[in-house]
Order: C-alpha cells, then sequence, then structure tokens
C-alpha cells in the first residue's frame, strides 16, 4: 500500500492556533501525499476538526505554513479552498432534501439554457459521474428520500465533481450500515487509485486498520506522531491519542443475581414501521444491551418507551403495575430517564447554566411557593458535579462550554436528581473522547449497581460486550433474539443483527 | 479536556457585561438621547413633555413586558397592537353604552387579553402555526373585532371628573393645580421588579427560557412544554389587556381600526433591550429601557423639527442595529 503512494500534495507544518483561553493548536505537522488515505485521529477535542478548518479557510491560523502542490497557500474561505481542489465532506451533511440529487450536487454552479436552468444537462452529468463512480443512484430522485448512506455518496460525487485533489471526510461512517461502509470504502479506495490525498478523520479504530495507509495523531492540540498503518497496532495507536494504556476485557459474567425482580416489562410494543412487536423484560440491577445496526430500530423503541413518540399497541408494565406512557411526562412520573444519542438536540439545553440543565426534570423539587429555590439548585447541582466528578470550573458554567464526556454527565446527573429508576442510555459514549468513555462505563456500572434498571442501546460490539449483562438484538425494527453475556460473542450477535427475516 | 473549560473561564468578563451588558449600553443612549434633546430644544425640557412622553410609554411597555415572553420562546406576537385597541373598544363601550361598573370595565379588558393569549398559545402550542402566522390572523381578527362591536365609532372612557373617572388617576394624578404626578410610571418599575422576577425566579420563566433554547430538549426531560408555551402567549394577552387599561386612560378617544403598528414598536422596545430576535435569552429590565428609546425618538424628533417619517427610519435603524449586535454576539459564540 504504502508504496502505491505518490509525491507530498500537501504539508501543514508548525500549525498554530488560539482562541482566548484555549490554545486548540500547537505547532501541528500533517503531510498527505497523493494516492494515500491519511487517518486523523485524536480524542475529542484535540484538533482534528479545527486543524482542517484551518485547512479550508474557516479560521486563520495565527503562524505555520500551508504548501499544497509546492506552493505556499492560505485561503479565506471554503469557496477559495474549494476551488483549488481541497473538499470536505461533513460528518453533518449539507444537503437540500427538497431538491434532486443532481441539483444538489451542481447547485451554485447549474448548466444554464437561455434564462432557465438546464436539468437534463445537469441529470446526464450526474449520471456520467456515478457511473465513474460506480455508484447506482438515480440523479432525479429527490435529495430527501435517499438514505443517509445515498446522501453521503451524493455529496461525495459533488466533492468529486468539483475535481478534487484532496478530499477530508470527518467521520464518514457515524450515520452509516455496514453494507453502507463496505461501499463507501470500495469510492475511497477507488479515489486512492486515481491518486487523490485523502484525509480521514474517524474514531472507530477497525476502519482505520482496513482503510488508511497512514496515521498521525493528535492529542490536545498537539502533534504527537505519524505511524504507518501497517506497521502499528491498535494498542500503539490508542497509547499515542490518550497517553496511556487502556485494556478492557468483555464481560463474561451476569452480574444481576438471580432473584433479581423485573422493573420494566415491554409487551407487544408497536409504534410505526421501526417498532414491530417488541417484548422484554429489565431487571433490577441488570443492564440490558441493545444491539443491532443503524435503523434496526432500537432508538425508535426506547422513544416510544419514553413517551416521545406515540405507542401503536402493546403494554408497559413498571414494577408489575401497568402504566400507560402517552408523552415524556408520563414516562418520567414512572421513573424512566432517557439520555439520547444526540445531546444537543434531545438531552442538554446548551446556552444554559450547568445547574439550569441539571434541576430540568425535577424543579418541582426546588420550589419554595411559587419562586426557585436558586441556592438549593446550586447546592444540588454541585453535589452531582463532586459525585460524577464532571469536570466544570462552577456550576454556573454553560453547558455548551463543557466536553461531550461532561456533558453527558450532566444529563445523567438531571435523570439522578429525577430519582429515575429506569435510565435508558442512547449510544451513551458517542462523541465522548476515549478516556471519558472509561468514566461513563464506570458511572454506568455503579449506577447498576446501586439497583438502577439500564437499558443501553449501542453500536458498537465491544461497548455491547463489555457492559451488558444480557443483550437484546433487534433487525428492522423487531427483536430477532436475546443473549446472556455468558454466552454471547460478536459472531452470534451480528448474526442476529443481519437476520433475515423474511 | 476539562482544562480547556477551566481556561475559558479564567477570561475576565469585560467591565460591561459585569454592568448588564447590552441594557447598559443601551441606557446609556436613552441618557444621551435625553440629554440631547434637552440641549436643542427648550420646549423639549419642560415637565409637561416629559409627562407627555410618560404617558406615551405606558402602553408600549406593557405590550413589550408582555411580548418578551412569546419572543424568549423563539416566538412572537403580532397580535397584541390591534388587541390593545379591540379590548379598549369593547371595555370603554360596555363601561359607557351598557352602565357596566368601572371595575367590570377594566376586567374585560384584561379577560379578553388572557384568552386571545390563549387562543394564540394553542394555535401555537397545540396546533403547530407558525407564531408570526398564528398571531397575523388573530391580529386582523381582533382588528375587525373591536369595530364591529361598538358600531364603528369612537369609544371615549370616562373622563376625569366623571363617574369612573378615577381610573385615570391609576396613570396621572394631579397632586396640586397644575403639578401632575405620573403615578403609572411607578407602576410600571413594580411591574417590571415583579415580571423580572417571574422570568428569572419562576418555573414559568425557567421553562420560558429553556423552550427557546431547546425545545425539544425540554420536552424530553418531562417537562410540559406546551403549556408553558400557551402561558408564555397567555402573557402576552394579559399585558395586551394592561395596555389596553393604560391605553385608554391616557387618550381620550379611541378609534376603530387602529392599532396596527403598535406591536410593532413594542417589540422593537424588547429587542433593542437585549431579548434575542431568535430567542432563548430575554430581558424585563431591557424592554423598559428599549421602549424609552423608541419613545424618546417619536417624541423628541419633531422637538428638532424632523417630521415623524423620519423618526420612523431612525427607530428602524436602531432595531437593524440591536439585531445586529445580536446575531454578532451569536456568531462570536460559536466561533
Amino acid at each position: 500500500m504504502v508504496k502505491s503512494m505518490g509525491e507530498v500534495i500537501l504539508t501543514m507544518k508548525e500549525i498554530d492556533k488560539s482562541f482566548p483561553g484555549v490554545h486548540a493548536l500547537d505547532h501541528v505537522n500533517l503531510e498527505v501525499r497523493r494516492g494515500e488515505v491519511h487517518a486523523l485521529m485524536g480524542e475529542n477535542g484535540a484538533g482534528k476538526s479545527t486543524l482542517m478548518k484551518v485547512l479550508t479557510g474557516i479560521y486563520k491560523k495565527d503562524s505555520g505554513t500551508i504548501i499544497y502542490e509546492g506552493k505556499e497557500v492560505e485561503y479565506h474561505n471554503t469557496k477559495e479552498a474549494q476551488d483549488a481542489g481541497i473538499i470536505i465532506v461533513h460528518q453533518e451533511l449539507n444537503m437540500l432534501s427538497h431538491l434532486t440529487v443532481a441539483q444538489n450536487i451542481f447547485i451554485g454552479r447549474e448548466f444554464k439554457k437561455g434564462l432557465g436552468i438546464d436539468d437534463k444537462r445537469m441529470n446526464d452529468e450526474t449520471e456520467k459521474l456515478f457511473q465513474k463512480l460506480n455508484m447506482d443512484i438515480d440523479p432525479r430522485q429527490l435529495m430527501g428520500n435517499l438514505t443517509v448512506g445515498k446522501q453521503q455518496m451524493c455529496e461525495i460525487a459533488k466533492a468529486i465533481s468539483h475535481e478534487a485533489k484532496i478530499i477530508v471526510f470527518d467521520e464518514p461512517s457515524a450515520a452509516l450500515t455496514e453494507t453502507e461502509i463496505e461501499e463507501l470504502f470500495k469510492i475511497i479506495r477507488d479515489l486512492r487509485e486515481k491518486g487523490l490525498g485523502i484525509v480521514y478523520i474517524s474514531h472507530r479504530m477497525d476502519e482505520i486498520k482496513v482503510i488508511t495507509d497512514r496515521i498521525t495523531v493528535m492529542r490536545d492540540g498537539t502533534y504527537v506522531g505519524t505511524l504507518i498503518t501497517d506497521e502499528s497496532t491498535k494498542n500503539d495507536i490508542i497509547n499515542m491519542m490518550v497517553g496511556r494504556v487502556i485494556y478492557e476485557e468483555p464481560k463474561t459474567k451476569s452480574a444481576v443475581p438471580e432473584d433479581a425482580p423485573v422493573v420494566l416489562k415491554v409487551d407487544h410494543l408497536n409504534a410505526g414501521k421501526m417498532v414491530q412487536d417488541v417484548s422484554f423484560e429489565l431487571h433490577k440491577g441488570e443492564i440490558l444491551g441493545f444491539s443491532g445496526l443503524m435503523g434496526a430500530g432500537r432508538t425508535e423503541t426506547a422513544r416510544a418507551l419514553f413517551g416521545a413518540d406515540p405507542i401503536e399497541s402493546g403494554d408497559i408494565y413498571i414494577e408489575g403495575k401497568k402504566v400507560i406512557i402517552k408523552n415524556p411526562q408520563d414516562a418520567v412520573k414512572n421513573g424512566i430517564g432517557y439520555l439520547s444519542e444526540d445531546r444537543k438536540r434531545y438531552g442538554i439545553v446548551v446556552q444554559k447554566t450547568l445547574t439550569e440543565n441539571t434541576t430540568m426534570a425535577s424543579m418541582d423539587d426546588y420550589m419554595q411557593g411559587i419562586f426557585i429555590d436558586k441556592k438549593k439548585e446550586r447546592e444540588v447541582a454541585q453535589k452531582y458535579v463532586d459525585s460524577l466528578a464532571t469536570k466544570t470550573p462552577s456550576v454556573d458554567q454553560l453547558v455548551v462550554n463543557l466536553s461531550g464526556g461532561n456533558q453527558q454527565k450532566v444529563v445523567i446527573a438531571k435523570w439522578l436528581t429525577r430519582n429515575c429508576d429506569i435510565l435508558i442510555f442512547d449510544e451513551p459514549t458517542r462523541g465522548i473522547d476515549v478516556g471519558a468513555k472509561n468514566e461513563i462505563y464506570k458511572l454506568i456500572n455503579q449506577l447498576a449497581k446501586e439497583g438502577k434498571a439500564i437499558i443501553m442501546i449501542s453500536s458498537e460490539m465491544t461497548e455491547i460486550l463489555r457492559m451488558s449483562d444480557r443483550i437484546v438484538v433487534m433487525c428492522e425494527g423487531k427483536k430477532t433474539g436475546e443473549i446472556d453475556i455468558s454466552e454471547a460473542t460478536q459472531e452470534n450477535i451480528m448474526n442476529l443483527a443481519t437476520r433475515d427475516i423474511g | 479536556m476539562g482544562n480547556k473549560t477551566m481556561k475559558l473561564d479564567i477570561k475576565k468578563k469585560p467591565a460591561i457585561e459585569k454592568l448588564g451588558g447590552q441594557r447598559f449600553i443601551v441606557f446609556l443612549v436613552v441618557v444621551a438621547l435625553f440629554l440631547f434633546f434637552c440641549a436643542l430644544s427648550p420646549n423639549f425640557r419642560k415637565y409637561t413633555t416629559i409627562i407627555s412622553i410618560l404617558d406615551y410609554s405606558y402602553y408600549i411597555t406593557f405590550m413589550a413586558i408582555g411580548v418578551t415572553f412569546p419572543l424568549i420562546t423563539g416566538g412572537v406576537d403580532l397580535s397584541i397592537g390591534t388587541g390593545l385597541v379591540c379590548y379598549s373598544l369593547i371595555g370603554g363601550y360596555l363601561i359607557t353604552f351598557k352602565g357596566w361598573p368601572m371595575l367590570a370595565g377594566l376586567a374585560v379588558c384584561l379577560v379578553l387579553g388572557i384568552v386571545m393569549g390563549i387562543i394564540n398559545g394553542c394555535l401555537i402550542a397545540i396546533m403547530d402555526l407558525p407564531p408570526f402566522l398564528a398571531t397575523l390572523c388573530t391580529c386582523m381578527i381582533n382588528r375587525g373585532l373591536g369595530s364591529i362591536v361598538v358600531g364603528g365609532f369612537g369609544i371615549s372612557w370616562p373622563a376625569k371628573g366623571a363617574p369612573g373617572g378615577w381610573f385615570r388617576d391609576i396613570f396621572k394624578i394631579d397632586i396640586v393645580d397644575k403639578l401632575k404626578l405620573p403615578l403609572g410610571f411607578l407602576w410600571i418599575l413594580i411591574i417590571v421588579f415583579i415580571m423580572s422576577y417571574v422570568l428569572n425566579h419562576t418555573k414559568v420563566g425557567r421553562y420560558t427560557l429553556a423552550i427557546g433554547s431547546n425545545k425539544e430538549a425540554t420536552r424530553l426531560s418531562g417537562v410540559n412544554v406546551r403549556f408553558y408555551h400557551i402561558i408564555a402567549y397567555a402573557i402576552s394577552g394579559l399585558f395586551a389587556g394592561l395596555a389596553a387599561i393604560s391605553y385608554s386612560a391616557v387618550f381620550p378617544t379611541i378609534q376603530p381600526g387602529t392599532g396596527a403598528g403598535f406591536e410593532l414598536e413594542a417589540i422593537g422596545g424588547a429587542i433593542i433591550g437585549g431579548t434575542s430576535a431568535t430567542g432563548g435569552a430575554g430581558s424585563i429590565i431591557g424592554a423598559l429601557i428599549g421602549v424609552f428609546v423608541i419613545c424618546l425618538l417619536k417624541t423628541g424628533l419633531p422637538f428638532i423639527g424632523l417630521q415623524a417619517n423620519w423618526q420612523q427610519i431612525i427607530t428602524g435603524l436602531v432595531l437593524l442595529g440591536a439585531v445586529l449586535v445580536d446575531i454578532l454576539k451569536k456568531r462570536k459564540k460559536v466561533s
């Protein structure tokens, strides 16, 4: 692989960038060659995105040099970078769902015919582009009708149609299914063959090993080093990322006593296409893992159970008693707390303080008549900051200024102050860096030990195997199996997750 | 990772932020405008002018306090301007033509306001109508409704000295022969204080702010978001009712078909005072100060020889400046 790499196309040398109070990039280096896939790794907040933003002109660097195709360059906005052939495929897709695929790809540079737009030519050109890339997408299709995976393909096609020489993929696989990831890799390999330089940002170690040629690791805004993928092990990379060794064994035996009472029983739950006839039981002190591929219906099940989306049919029993859950208020009253996979949208109010977020679900406990007892609020918030070891300068800090892991702790505190006995963690460590992940794991284990019943939805196999006492596997809206941790293997879980239900 | 936030916080707050940020700057603008007009126009310097500025400010201030709540949720209430006139017409009609007691007439204004607010709230929170559209519809309805009830004629609430005329003293009382005391401003200050407390120290306020920042996360915290969303509009309606009372007390005659555009001065005042045009943040004290910018411009500019049209252009520019400040602040936060 390394041999096929061509000459250096991009060198970023000694890049330095400070924001008020934060030294975001401290003399960072990056070198990309033609025909290589170069992984950029590091914990969240290590400075990967900032570095890419400096490259594409979103941020202005304080010092350092960028040499692209042999010339020193500095772009002032993404348009300039784009015109020069440097393109970022963002994690969040920038697609207009009401326009067709072709209209999206040619947006801003439409073909004209007289005064109007030549849609036919745009469709033809798009078709040609897709053929070249071996993508099977109809250019006339509305963007909104495509799966996330296909939309991402379109984004890539758009990048290539700009005659990109360097494409930066920012966590491209986060929202993709296994097959879509396979397709993505095929395309990336293809681009590598064509001599493009690819920067690939990802947290998924397995992917890095499969697709990349070299790896540059960053930590806390500094450059740690560059490795050749084939010559390094997973532990090498992790050690560079965190500066310490983390090694985790999967759980082998359920920690739940045999006679633990059933806290939650879900019976033949139906809610739309993604939740069909789902039944399961959850015991006191148990961590019930929900495994499955993207789009298996796990989040939808959790949302229905929490009253966030309407339930069509099925019964829910809490401690043996049947309960009706029509909205999140009902769920919260019944002691269920939900920690969404998308914290920023569904979990926290970013522009409010840590205290306000902590007490959001339990305001009634802080009322003195009609007034809020702000002193008590802050005391309780401080108590949870201490007990969860949340890193924050004060409880008055705006949540937006906290890191992902600490934001997650604020959401946990929110449900703990509410005394929820059933906690649903949806991808609890998504977007949380490796070090903080362990803390969250410890916390979840601790909560289970204290008798909370926990549902943990996760797409990371290692997470499922490490944390769960029992595992429910879903596929295409149906529950396809239930495995005790003592019998669980990656293989039998994957088997159930991809099972053809017919 | 924790270090980063630590470092951020050590950064000293600028002195202006400590004094109340935008509110403080706008307050300085109010003082400057006042001194400016005083310096340029001897007529402006008179006590009667100050009284008339205050008279003029009450109903806009009430509306601005009320509309701050929908604005904070990320919405808007366009129905308060014509609402004010509608409630005032109906209340005055019942008193002068149907012989209702004064207190009942005042209560009618408040009740009508609250009802209209709840209707707006339901349309927005339950039916999911865009606030702009929902309140535009009720704005038009208000305008027609008032005229129909009174039969198209102007209505005069009881004058000073007439039976029921005591209500005019609520806002302006004669101490000695020609010296009037603008009592209304005292009520305004008390109400600003109360509503400021409501916004910052009660569940209603907390959830109004939370809805404006992230409605879905608030809902998923088990908060009855619909209820509090409706309450925000009910507050706006209630204050339109209060505005109706102060308007009736200050002006001799209420004309049907007027009122459209009043709400824009109130909304403008609230936003100049630091309430975010996109929701999530707001200040009642700011609304009061912001309204005074608008009132001073409106009353002051004619004294230095500029007509009403100029006043509108200048008010528009000031508002534009306030919105730009808000947007730039957000942009700075993002980068």
